[in-house]
């Protein structure tokens, strides 16, 4: 474990000042840097130059960059109990460098499994079963989107079939597949249209996932995203269900999301997609003018100014507690081995056993803070309204509340009743929770028996 | 844009009178509502705001004796002005001072000093000034000539609040008040997740009088009471990377008005564990100053000043006297420190 973190603060833009670089008034530090002549690391090959300004360059040759990155990924991956023999997993895929890293990550991982399935004599662990999803955007941005669309997605499909063996389904999904394209003309707030989309896109990769028999959903999200996120929940003022959306795990959903690239910045991502060729697709998108783009500017400014200031953030964001829902559950399935059953015990440790949360909020899917919720609510208010939480009130829901029964019925069914699915998962995890110092027996043994 | 535009989309026809008093031509809008008003209903709606937060919030009791933190600048003026006025109009009872402190630093404390002197006189409070060189020993010009201009506000900040609650102390004052509003707690809030520092903010700001108004109405009432003002950046700020999360902040506010108190909200629901929310309250060894580690942040910080070890107490703690963490000095950890100071196990070969 500790090699792999020396690795980790090693590598370009991450971790602590106590990487003895100049931190305070980051002017750009390239032309600081002493010319390396060897591989920091093998100190045999020669180092990788990427001529992109960016911070580290020529610090590592190819390989030892390569195994940097993706060591950061299988640790995410094992010690989260993230992927494990027995599961089939849905890479969602957008085309961006992020997600086409993941992507080739999994199918790395899975051919390796593939490997040791065929080299094993009683071949009892199955090698784990990945298929691909790309949602179709273009029904909510016909002027931008349409003409660039179809070729997309042929390259998607082509890229998949590239892949393997082993071989990989693709699933596309047309977004409007989970809601009436009216919902997005009734929000005004632009920030707020943004959001509800990301929504929606989530409830469209649910949906496949669940019905195609997936159990994981493996999301690109990498160390800068999640620090733009940090940065627009905050300005939110969703402060309390951030914790949620930064972990490794997030099992709030039907079919739990996963991150194994949370540990790894934009630089090495880009950098990956360059020396290993992996192509990406950027769709152009009409121009979006609300607060997320703000929040990502400023990121970009600041990162410019202190090249580790992303992983800072998230660092910082990550002393918050997460709730009980941001680890695989360890009742979720018995064919889990039982190393991975006892790290997930020893690992879950930290994680807050008291079960507070009583509900989300139908849109987002945000833990409800417990005075959010009944703050300015009235015996005749509309439900949908009181379910929400106070950022989606402000931002999605209609000002008036006259609109408020008809955007509901607009609302895709789903967002209802994912909460009350998860209400009755909750409750059972709770009280598992609750009395697990009762019981007489632990996970194995129950299994066992 | 946001909702507000739509209200105050000009239409043609007859002028437009005050929206509260539909007598006086309007002067200005607020940013929040995009309401126009006059001159006058703007200062009592302004300082009718301040009333009601002193009320609700049962700020003050008849008879105490309250310091306003003075610097001279905008938010202390107004603060001072709009307290004194207060005080006189709804009978408050209290007994106010006026508290200013002097960093040292020629040729912009100077001048803001001689501000607050003025508003002594003006306002009729009483002016008490605390110096840095009375309480440290160190003046802020002594400081960055010692360690330049990269951790210099650090210091000041530490060591202002410091003086702000000792010199409330020494002055036997029930309550000090801060002109803090929410754009700089805000800001304060951002400044925290980006360099790291989550839990501390919560129990920073005590008093807080202007939570509800922002940074532009406080400004425009200045402006428009005429207010004895000092209005210059600190000399040492250039580099003061608080500028980013104020310029931010402006765009923020200019895109959703609302945002700057969802920040403060955010900050309040974090879901911080128990264990690092109330640092246990004990007293600097040093100085005797409140502190939850053995020594003070002002009194590590000296150390560091007196020592020439100017990187001290900056950053997180690494060993040495609050020993926050036992581990063994990493060779990356000890970039700051002299190879005297190290024990001889601890270096890398």
């Amino acid at each position: 474990m500790c090699s792999i973190l020396a690795m980790a603060c090693n590598s370009s833009g991450c971790e602590s000042g106590s990487c003895g670089r100049d931190k305070e008034n980051g002017r750009s530090k390239v032309e600081e840097v002493k010319e390396e002549s060897v591989c920091l690391k093998c100190k045999s090959n020669e180092p990788m130059k990427f001529g992109d300004g960016g911070s580290d360059d020529g610090r590592f040759c190819a390989d030892c960059f390569r195994s940097n990155v993706y060591g950061k990924f299988r640790l995410a991956v094992t010690s989260h109990a993230m992927i494990t023999p027995s599961d089939n997993v849905l890479v969602a895929f957008s085309g961006g460098s992020s997600s086409r890293v993941a992507l080739q990550f999994v199918h790395e991982l899975q051919v390796k499994a593939l490997k040791n399935y065929e080299a094993s004599r009683d071949r009892s662990l199955p090698v784990f079963g990945v298929g691909v999803a790309f949602v179709d955007e273009s029904a909510a941005f016909p002027a931008a989107l349409s003409g660039e669309m179809g070729d997309a997605v042929a390259w998607v499909r082509s890229t998949v079939l590239s892949m393997s063996p082993p071989e990989k389904d693709l699933h596309v999904v047309p977004i409007e597949s989970v809601f009436a394209l009216k919902l997005l003309d009734s929000v005004s707030d632009e920030t707020g249209k943004e959001d509800l989309l990301l929504h929606l896109k989530m409830l469209s990769l649910q949906k496949v996932a669940s019905e195609n028999g997936y159990n994981r959903l493996v999301v690109g999200s990498c160390t800068s995203r999640l620090a733009s996120h940090v940065l627009t929940a905050t300005v939110k003022g969703r402060g309390y269900s951030l914790s949620a959306d930064i972990q490794h795990v997030d099992a709030r959903w039907k079919v739990p999301i996963v991150m194994p690239l949370r540990d790894c910045v934009w630089q090495e991502i880009t950098r990956l997609c360059h020396l290993d060729g992996l192509k990406t697709v950027e769709l152009a998108r009409h121009p979006q003018s609300g607060i997320n783009d703000l929040v990502s500017s400023f990121v970009a400014l600041l990162q410019e100014e202190n090249p580790s200031r992303e992983c800072t953030i998230v660092r910082t964001a990550a002393k918050l507690t997460p709730f009980y829902f941001n680890k695989i559950p360890e009742t979720d399935d018995s064919c889990v081995p039982m190393a991975t059953q006892r790290r997930l015990k020893k690992f879950n440790l930290k994680y807050d056993g008291s079960m507070t949360t009583e509900a989300f909020c139908p849109i987002c899917n945000g833990p409800l803070n417990g005075s959010d919720s009944s703050e300015g609510y009235h015996e005749s208010d509309n439900t949908l309204y009181a379910a929400c939480c106070s950022s989606c009130r402000f931002q999605i829901l209609p000002q008036d509340r006259s609109s408020l029964e008809h955007f509901g019925s607009l609302l895709p069914h789903h967002m209802v009743s994912q909460a009350k699915h998860h209400q009755k998962v909750d409750s059972q995890t709770y009280l598992r929770e609750k009395i697990k110092d009762c019981l007489l027996m632990d996970d194995e043994e129950a299994e066992a028996v | 844009m946001e909702k507000g535009e739509a209200k105050s989309k000009k239409a043609g026809g007859p002028p437009r009178l005050c929206c509260i008093c539909n007598e006086r031509r309007p002067v200005l809008k607020r940013p929040k509502t995009l309401q126009q008003i006059c001159r006058e209903c703007f200062y009592e709606v302004f300082e009718e705001e301040i009333h009601q937060v002193i009320v609700k919030n049962r700020l003050f009791k008849s008879g105490e004796r309250v310091a306003i933190g003075a610097s001279g600048g905008k938010d202390s003026t107004v603060l001072a002005y709009v307290l004194s006025e207060l005080n006189r109009r709804h009978s408050y009872g209290l007994d106010l001072f006026l508290l200013s402190i002097d960093e040292g630093i020629t040729g912009y404390r100077d001048d803001s000093l001689e501000t607050v002197k003025r508003n002594e006189l003006q306002y009729g409070l009483p002016l008490q000034i605390l110096s840095y060189k009375d309480l440290y020993g160190w003046t802020m010009d002594d400081i960055v000539k010692m360690i330049g201009l990269k951790n210099n506000c650090t210091f000041c900040g530490v060591f202002r609040r410091q003086a702000l609650d000792r010199g409330a102390a020494l002055l036997k004052v029930d309550k000090l008040v801060t002109g803090h509003n929410a754009d700089d707690i805000a800001e304060t809030v951002l400044l925290n997740i980006l360099r790291g520092d989550i839990a501390r903010y919560v129990y920073i700001y005590l008093f807080l009088i202007m939570l509800s108004l922002g940074y532009i109405m406080i400004h425009t009432y200045a402006y428009f009471k005429k207010l004895d003002y000092f209005s210059t950046e600190c000399i040492y700020s250039p580099n003061a990377y608080r500028g980013f999360a104020r310029e931010f902040i402006k765009d923020l506010e200019r895109l959703r008005p609302r945002a700057i108190l969802d920040i403060i909200k955010s900050g309040e629901d974090f879901r911080i564990a128990t264990t690092t929310k109330m640092p246990e309250q004990g007293t600097c060894e040093r100085c005797g100053y409140i502190s939850s580690q053995k020594w003070c942040k002002a009194c590590v910080l000296l150390e560091g000043l007196n020592r020439g070890l100017p990187k001290m107490g900056i950053g997180r703690a690494r060993g040495g006297v609050n020993g926050g963490d036992h581990k063994k000095e990493t060779k990356a950890g000890s970039t700051v420190k002299s190879l005297e100071s190290k024990q001889c196990g601890s270096l890398d070969f």
